[in-house]
């Protein structure tokens, strides 16, 4: 007992596994929004894309029998969503928001309408969770680390891949460098309008496995709303993350926890309102923001400078 | 240099919303004609997509030739609003009924049952039914768009599922006298068109929870439910009456989860439970997500609003549902033939609108003998589910032996009985 609180070991267990869980899942979309941002495209529709990946996921592991082909599909789906963005954002410089918010609507309406005769059907395929034999039966992180889905692993390398291309790979520099300043990258001979639909088109398949985690894992199935407003999170996380791998994926862990907690009240005799609980990734999200003001309002700012700027050519 | 950017941009962006308009209204088309197949030739109107269609004058050919099959069957909503004034005047040979869902129809759940109940009263009754899903129930905006929509289409009554339609279905009940609105589980009624449906589903979950009771092994059962209402808490309180019929030291533990659809948080609130020792889930949200979280995990499982055994067929035990057609027939005939009374509806086991669906094959036959005794008791009307002696949770006595829970204290039900586990917030 701890302020009157009581720590059930299981409860506890229960609730970190649940937090990486779904820490996973934003953390895959986090990471996505992150590469398209750090090439100076910022993409509001992380929630379409990962309805999209949710329902195209489904829909391929389903009738192919198998979950990685459906996870396939879901991350060629959020890909190919993405370059609807990449068109008009990138290519024809369009308003990024607007694309974004477009995509977004778009998006989560067309994964509705393409679900519709798997609306409720039952998950017969679905992915299992990883055995790593002796090392799943550790007790305490046995469960925790390592009974996961495939793609909490998935996520986890995917983050690494990730960190070690943007800055330790000249193409990742190239990319950082179309984010930052497009004019340079472009004097530079790097192809700027390349590079930001690559980036693009990365961040769409990260959020389209992002929700195949959802469809074929967390909650296996396909059904209107599951994605839930969780792209949203992670858009706020990259910016939360201050666009760094390292702090995404921390800020995704929490995220994780907050969504967990709200339900396991009963499991640790929490005696809130359960309304009030479920506040609570909403109420962290404003906390870190103040903090994050706070603390960083004599450095400089950690966004990259060409964000949100469409880049042409000829008005250099 | 500046305006003529902004013109470029402004210019981009019309053509970005001109190619959504334009995908949205090949989809609009589409849903309808999948609709309509599948229901018998009852046309769906469930996508903003049917208006942007009619609006759109690229899209006007095809959507004609798409919508004649509807116009085949009597459907007015088809006549692309040119002349909706006049629809809703020829009623006399046109009545129709249409219902708002919150959800998509899917294959089982909430919605699901009000469609089955749809069906059933067209069935009934021959008289045409529409409906609109996936109306938010949170936007009163939206709610009120589908409602005139719907009355601008000539129907003549409007049924609503969700609690939240509630307000503006009293609105709009009060703006057009001529149409009907009865709405689902909620508190409000007026005297002359708008009037109030709900069931006792309690009855049958008190039936369940006799035999989650009897199935659990370590006397504790999970219940995943939705937000502390009285409807959600009158649930909870009989299925523990019903579990502590057959087994006194069964203890029923509440998770609250603040939905009533998310699909990755119900799951995740039954597997909360489970680890901490349930080995039967009981459930109030429309997803099958509690119960698959079950079946992995080698739980017991009792469902709600509809059978959905076949979705987790190792845990199911047995299902509270839901059967409204025989009242959806009655609203409609009546409103038809003009002798429709509002008021507040609120039947049980005797009216048939509520009931239990299979149970699975390993239940003990004692169980299901006692269970099947109750539940003929219940249709004679001679059993009280909420009688004395009766105690909250903290102990303290509500009905004294022989007394039964009067109509409001029934309603208003915002406690636990003694048993349940859990805050009511």
């Amino acid at each position: 007992m701890i302020f009157g609180l009581t720590f059930p070991e299981t409860a506890v267990i229960g609730l970190l596994f649940a937090a990486i869980q779904f820490g996973a899942m934003i953390y895959l979309a986090s990471l996505g929004e992150m590469i398209a941002e750090r090439a100076g495209v910022l993409n509001l529709g992380v929630e379409g894309m990962m309805a999209m990946g949710a329902v195209g996921g489904f829909v391929f592991a389903i009738e192919t029998g198998s979950p990685w082909l459906g996870l396939l599909a879901a991350a060629v789906i959020g890909a190919a969503v993405a370059m609807v963005h990449g068109l008009f954002a990138v290519a024809l410089g369009a308003n990024q928001v607007v694309s974004g918010l477009a995509l977004t609507i778009f998006g989560v309406g067309l994964a509705n309408f393409w679900g519709t005769d798997y609306e409720g059907v039952r998950p017969e395929v679905q992915f299992a969770d990883v055995d790593w034999g002796p090392l799943s039966d550790i007790s305490w992180i046995g469960r925790i680390l390592f009974q996961q889905s495939p793609l909490a692993y998935s996520a986890v390398l995917l983050g690494f891949v990730t960190w070690f291309v943007l800055n330790r790979t000249r193409g990742g520099l190239a990319l950082r460098a179309a984010g930052e300043s497009a004019a340079t990258a472009d004097a530079a001979g790097h192809s700027v309008l390349g590079l930001r639909l690559f980036a693009v088109a990365i961040g769409g398949a990260f959020a389209g496995i992002g929700g195949a985690y959802l469809s074929l894992s967390i909650s296996p199935g396909w059904t209107v709303g599951v994605v839930a407003g969780r792209g949203w999170i992670a858009v706020a996380l990259v910016i939360f993350g201050a666009w760094k791998v390292r702090r995404v994926a921390l800020g995704a862990f929490l995220f994780g926890l907050a969504m967990a907690l709200p339900n396991r009240t009963e499991s640790f005799d929490l005696p809130w309102d359960p309304i009030l609980w479920s506040m609570l990734p909403y109420i962290l999200t404003i906390a870190v923001m103040i903090a994050g003001a706070l603390v960083l309002r004599n450095r400089p700012p950690a966004a990259p400078a060409a964000l949100g700027l469409p880049f042409r050519r000829e008005e250099r | 240099m500046k305006s003529t950017k902004s013109t470029k941009a402004l210019l981009r962006l019309l053509a970005l919303l001109m190619a959504f308009v334009i995908i949205a209204a090949a989809c609009g088309d589409d849903d309808g004609d999948d609709g309509s197949g599948d229901d018998g030739g009852s046309a769906v109107s469930d996508d903003a997509g049917d208006e942007m269609a009619d609006d759109g004058d690229m899209a006007d050919d095809g959507d004609m030739a798409d919508d004649g099959d509807d116009m085949a069957d009597g459907d007015d909503m088809a006549d692309d609003g040119d002349d909706m004034a006049d629809d809703g005047d020829d009623m006399a040979d046109d009545f129709s009924a249409a219902f708002l869902y919150i959800s998509p129809i899917g294959e089982a759940g909430w919605t699901w049952a009000h469609d089955q109940g749809r069906l059933y009263a067209e069935e009934a009754t021959g008289i045409p039914t529409f409906f609109v899903d996936s109306v938010n129930d949170g936007s009163p905006a939206d709610i009120e768009a589908a409602i005139r929509t719907l009355v601008a289409d000539g129907h003549d009554v409007i049924i609503g599922t969700s609690f939240g339609y509630m307000d503006t279905m009293e609105a709009m009940a009060a703006e057009f006298p001529d149409v009907v609105f009865e709405h689902v589980s909620g508190y409000k009624a007026n005297d002359t068109n708008f009037g109030n449906t709900f069931g006792k589903i309690y009855q049958p979950r008190y039936l369940t929870g006799m035999i989650a009771g009897a199935a659990t092994e370590t006397n504790q059962i999970g219940y995943v439910a939705a937000f502390p209402i009285p409807e959600v808490a009158r649930g909870i309180n009989a299925f523990t009456l019903g579990a502590q019929r057959v087994n006194p030291d069964v203890e029923v533990v509440v998770q609250w989860t603040s939905t009533w659809f998310d699909p990755a948080i119900e799951g995740d609130a039954a597997d909360a439970l489970l680890e901490g020792g349930a080995d039967v889930i009981a459930m109030h949200q429309d997803t099958t997500s509690a119960g698959l979280a079950a079946e992995a995990a080698g739980a017991r499982w009792v469902s709600y609003n509809s059978d959905m055994s076949e979705f987790a067929p190792d845990a199911y035990l047995a299902s509270a549902i839901w059967n409204w057609g025989p009242r959806y027939a009655k609203i409609i005939s009546s409103a038809a033939d003009g002798s429709y009374v509002p008021g507040f509806y609120w039947g049980g086991y005797e009216d048939g609108i509520v009931d239990i669906g299979s149970i699975a094959a390993d239940v003990d036959a004692d169980v299901v003998a006692q269970v099947e005794d109750i539940r003929q008791q219940m249709i004679d009307g001679a059993f009280a589910v909420f009688s004395g002696p009766l105690f909250a949770q903290d102990g303290t006595q509500l009905l004294a032996e022989g007394e039964v829970m009067d109509p409001g204290m029934l309603l208003g039900e915002a406690f636990f009985v003694q048993g349940v586990v859990g805050d009511i917030g």
